[in-house]
């Protein structure tokens, strides 16, 4: 789960999470899918409703099928499950890029493409530090590092990069 | 004789300074089937017998992962050792909510203690018919813990509880000293071989027993059946070489990493299929 927003908050919310996911391991034997993560961050998010977590959240993760999946969020819950997002500062400069590169041309001529992004994984890497690259460049809030997480069948991995440091 | 008078509930004292019912729950852990556990300077094992209540059904389980780092064997009811690990789950998430840090298992062993007692002392509740083994690792080093129904618990080296434990616990007693120097692997032995012992006569197969280890830099894990067959099959041979000995552990250590190899052929094939209902 990636998130912005407001840090002690997102941080209660990573570790109440975490703590939903142990018990789930200990009730099911086995881990959560993102799906069904999805839905349970939906409902932790608007179960303060009024009194949110402030938290812009994008949930990542493989499903039962092992196929991967995204999930992008708002502040009180509400949820899509989409090819591709970004939230927070800065979100405004990439999703416009994102949607450029991405999106399908139309829906109505072509089956939408944007549900499923047709990338390989180093494409995709590349995608991710090309648009935080640029968004350092003019979002005054975004820089200094990245972490990049890649989820696949092998597991979790982990990637930084420096960013502008103004 | 007088025990019918003064056993009816839990809050009554018998003239002798006795609390039968709670008694009486030590009873119901003395008949459920063996759980064995030991411990050496960085690992603790558990281990228990499966029984199933026929050959139709799925054995009970006796063994849960509490936290990483914390498990626990269970001997009795195990409809409340099962209540139990679910609230010693949830103690060791908050806490590490709370602290960000694993939660020491003598704090546990008391908390668990604590509920048990609040048991002996309300007419309107009962003892929870279950003893439990806790095996954890902390700071201080790794610990094996026995729970009683009574609210008491005691640190152990070695331990056994359940029917035929005493089997057990003199093969344990016989051998405590050598374990805090132990290996890993000696420790699952020596934990294989007292199951075997409770037993008594019965065919020691990798689908009658359940091993589960925690160790320094090992967290809390069930072995899976293959794990456990190749290590019954190495001292199942070296116990036919030699004389029907009582201790083939001695002779095993040397002659485990020659029969590993054929043992685990032999042992695969026949025993394919012993568990069908085997959760």
């Amino acid at each position: 789960m990636a998130s912005s927003g407001f840090q002690a908050d997102v941080k209660a919310l990573q570790k109440h999470l975490a703590a939903r996911h142990l018990i789930y391991q200990h009730q099911h034997n086995k881990q959560m899918s993102c799906p069904a993560m999805a839905q349970l961050l939906s409902n932790t998010l608007y179960y303060k409703r009024f009194f949110p977590y402030y938290s812009f959240n994008v949930l990542g993760g493989l499903d039962n099928e092992g196929k991967g999946c995204v999930f992008t969020y708002d502040a009180v819950g509400s949820y899509e499950k989409v090819g591709y997002s970004s939230q927070g500062s800065g979100s405004t400069l990439i999703m416009p890029f994102l949607d450029n590169q991405l999106k399908s041309p139309s829906p109505l001529l072509l089956p939408a493409r944007d549900a499923v992004t047709p990338l390989a994984e180093a494409e995709a890497i590349d995608l991710v530090k090309t648009v935080f690259a640029s968004a350092s460049e003019r979002d005054i809030y975004t820089g200094d590092k990245l972490e990049i997480v890649v989820i696949n069948a092998d597991g979790i991995r982990r990637e930084y990069m420096d960013l502008r440091k103004d | 004789m007088f025990r019918n008078q003064y056993d009816t509930d839990v809050t009554t004292w018998s003239p002798a300074g006795r609390l039968f019912q709670v008694e009486y729950a030590m009873e119901a852990v003395k008949q459920g089937s063996a759980a064995i556990g030991l411990r050496s300077k960085t690992h603790v094992v558990l281990g228990c017998v499966n029984k199933a209540n026929s050959e139709l059904s799925s054995h009970q389980k006796k063994i849960f992962k509490v936290d990483d780092h914390i498990g626990v064997a269970i001997a009795g009811l195990t409809a409340d050792g099962r209540v139990l690990s679910r609230y010693m789950r949830n103690e060791c998430i908050n806490y590490s909510f709370t602290y960000e840090s694993p939660l020491p298992v003598g704090r546990l062993v008391v908390q668990l203690a604590d509920k048990a007692q609040v048991c002996t002392q309300r007419s309107w509740k009962r003892p929870y018919g279950v003893g439990l083994l806790v095996a954890g690792l902390d700071e201080s080093g790794a610990h094996l813990y026995y729970n009683c129904p009574s609210g008491n618990y005691f640190e152990y080296q070695a331990f056994a509880i359940g029917s035929r434990s005493q089997a057990a616990k003199t093969y344990l007693e016989r051998r405590f000293e050598n374990f805090t120097d132990s290996s890993r692997d000696d420790l699952v032995k020596d934990a294989i071989t007292a199951i075997r012992e409770t037993l008594q006569g019965e065919t020691l197969k990798s689908s009658i027993c359940t091993i589960a280890v925690v160790g320094v830099g090992e967290p809390f894990h069930v072995l899976d059946q293959g794990t456990v067959q190749q290590i019954i099959d190495t001292f199942e041979i070296a116990a036919e070489q030699e004389d029907p000995a009582t201790e083939p552990d001695a002779a095993t250590g040397q002659e485990a990493a020659t029969e590993q190899g054929t043992a685990a052929d032999q042992g695969g094939s026949t025993d394919e299929g012993a568990a069908p209902m085997d959760i």
